[in-house]
């Protein structure tokens, strides 16, 4: 799987009550949420975000609160991955388990710009800034998060996983 | 190989004779736990995708904390969809408005967790309990929507750095103002996807709710877990309280650590972390010419009675600055009714104090005392991060009980040993 798409760069630290405040928890409504994604930091971020965008962020992006409507709300302003030094741990299997892909280059991090155009091959874990022409690498996932990222989140990958189990029991 | 004290229990869950960092193994839980804020994506998620179930009615807690008593309409409907869901499925563990307290200073107290449990739970502070010898972690909703339906996880196991604890704590000092220092000292990220493991010859002279507060904040230094040795105030606390029989895990000689960290604790003075990371760490008596809006004491890193206990020793007598609006949020009504059968309740109203019933509040910026554009709160929460309590160009001071009391008498931030 690839993505391709312009970049938002942002610090190190970036942590969830920024990603999404803690007064718009009670929001049930997914684009209402969205509407509020990095409000107390980048006020512009909604308005600019377009489908296959990118985040690179430094170190420790994520961090603080366990919400869950942090990737959530990333992934529905059209984010289709985050690269970043490193990552939160909570936030890292929270974006894991909802189908968005992240991925850790401390290189790419602080070389790849504000606003360039960038596209990430997923198997190879090949990052590539098309507006400079370098390239980076990071760890391609390890094959159990690859599904959960092909089968769009945990849920949808337990369901395929026991489907696929059914079906060779019953193909015997 | 030796295992450290998380390893042993990440493998004696996933039944296996040993495990290694960086190994992904399935666990069983023995207990789930969500709140207000994330039960509601989980419980979603459950039902989105024909799933719902709970694995064991026991072993699935919810807590309504954060909204609670519902702080407006959309909060209303978000503690009822719990509720609806406790009901549906008859969870012997839901603490509503009455009985709920903030979950991690519940839980302990109403002995659902003991030392050897595996716990999960979807709010970042569940390593609270590593005070009690357990291994606990934060996880999201979909991890907790799975974790109640399968009574399974999974987990990398993590690389441990151990914390070596000696000497006591000076007078007015506490375990809040250790976790600030040490936080200070490695930084938001100086633990991250790893254990918290403190041990030596100090931990004998830390209180449970010391080591509480401890582990509650080794998430703001990133790591997945902290947790301290068994020992005989651990058994003493769980002893006629904890409804599973403790299981005592000990970290092996031989185990590996990445690094040994010495803490020396008569070393530590009363500390603050400025905004906004909780890494900022200072001396209290460096930063007295910081005036404050507001002062909170409450929250599950100190909401609990020997922090009421402290506040009230340090305000009795005296008044708050005119200026500092002071809130008191006792974290269980156990503890609630505990301050105000000791009298503290009325010295908090007599030195110029609000008394609240149990909820987050203000520490997320909830409800209860949000502050405006250019104010600043001192505040015994865990957090200080870009509008955590309000607007984005509001500050927040974390610091202890004592240190948040004595600061809220002076109208700026004062070490208590000062005053
Ligand atoms: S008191 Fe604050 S940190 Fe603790 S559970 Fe509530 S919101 Fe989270």
């Amino acid at each position: 799987m690839r993505v391709k798409g312009t970049v938002f760069k942002y610090g190190d630290n970036v942590d969830t009550d920024v990603i999404i405040p803690a007064r718009y928890l009670n929001i049930a409504d997914a684009e209402e949420l969205a509407s509020h994604a990095m409000e107390d930091i980048d006020t512009s971020f909604v308005q600019k975000a377009r489908p296959g965008d990118i985040i690179v962020a430094g170190r420790n992006f994520g961090c603080g609160s366990s919400r869950e409507h942090a990737p959530r709300v990333l992934k529905d302003s059209g984010i289709s991955c985050i690269i970043a030094s490193s990552f939160a741990r909570i936030f890292y299997r929270n974006a894991i388990n909802i189908g968005l892909p992240i991925l850790e280059s401390t290189e790419a991090a602080e070389n790849i710009g504000i606003g360039n155009e960038v596209s990430v091959d997923f198997e190879t874990g090949t990052i590539e800034d098309l507006s400079t022409g370098k390239s980076f690498q990071s760890q391609p996932f390890p094959k159990f998060i690859q599904d959960i990222i092909d089968n769009d989140g945990l849920f949808n990958s337990l369901k395929a996983r026991a489907a696929e189990e059914k079906g060779a029991t019953e193909g015997i | 190989m030796g295992m450290t004290m998380t390893q042993k229990i990440l493998a004696a869950h996933a039944g296996l004779e040993e495990v290694t960092p960086g190994q992904l193994i399935e666990a069983r839980i023995d207990l789930a736990l969500a709140n207000d804020v994330t039960a509601p994506m989980a419980i979603r998620a459950l039902r989105d995708n024909g799933l719902d179930r709970v694995f064991d009615k026991s072993k699935v807690c919810l807590v309504l904390d954060h909204f609670a008593p519902n702080k407006d309409i959309k909060s209303a409907e978000q503690c009822k969809l719990c509720r609806d869901f406790a009901n549906a499925h008859d969870l012997e563990l839901f603490f509503d408005v009455g009985a709920m307290g903030i979950e991690h200073a519940l839980l302990p107290e109403q002995g659902l967790v003991t030392a050897g449990d595996l716990v999960v739970g979807a709010d970042s502070h569940t390593c609270t309990y590593g005070a009690l010898g357990a291994f606990s972690t934060g996880v999201g909703s979909t991890d907790i929507a799975a974790a109640m339906a399968t009574g399974r996880s999974w987990f990398r196991v993590p690389e441990a750095i151990r914390f070596e604890l000696s000497g006591e704590l000076q007078p007015w000092v506490s375990g809040k103002d250790v976790i600030l220092w040490i936080i200070g000292k490695i930084g938001v990220d100086g633990a991250l996807y790893k254990s918290m493991e403190f041990s030596g010859t100090g931990v004998a002279s830390l209180s449970m709710d010391d080591r509480l507060t401890i582990c509650n904040m080794a998430i703001e230094a990133g790591a997945k877990n902290g947790i301290f040795p068994v020992d005989g105030a651990t058994c003493t606390y769980l002893n006629g309280r904890a409804i599973r029989p403790a299981v005592e895990f000990c970290a092996d000689p031989d185990a590996a650590y990445e690094q040994v960290i010495e803490v020396d604790l008569g070393a530590i003075p009363p500390t603050v972390a400025m905004p906004h990371l909780p890494e900022n760490a200072r001396p209290a008596s460096e930063l007295t010419s910081v005036e404050l809006d507001q002062c909170v004491i409450g929250s599950c890193t100190n909401g609990r009675i020997s922090d009421m206990r402290i506040a009230a020793q340090v305000l009795t007598g005296k008044r708050v600055h005119p200026r500092v609006r002071t809130i008191v949020i006792p974290a269980t009504q156990d503890i609630y009714l505990q301050c105000v059968r000791e009298g503290l309740v009325e010295t908090f109203i007599e030195a110029g104090a609000v008394v609240s019933t149990p909820t987050c509040g203000p520490c997320l910026g909830g409800h209860m005392g949000i502050l405006a554009a250019g104010e600043r709160a001192i505040a015994t929460t865990n957090r200080n991060f870009v509008g955590r309590m309000g607007h984005p160009e509001s500050e927040v001071y974390l610091a202890s009980p004592a240190v948040a009391a004595a600061s809220a008498i002076a109208g700026h931030i004062v070490d208590p040993q000062n005053v």
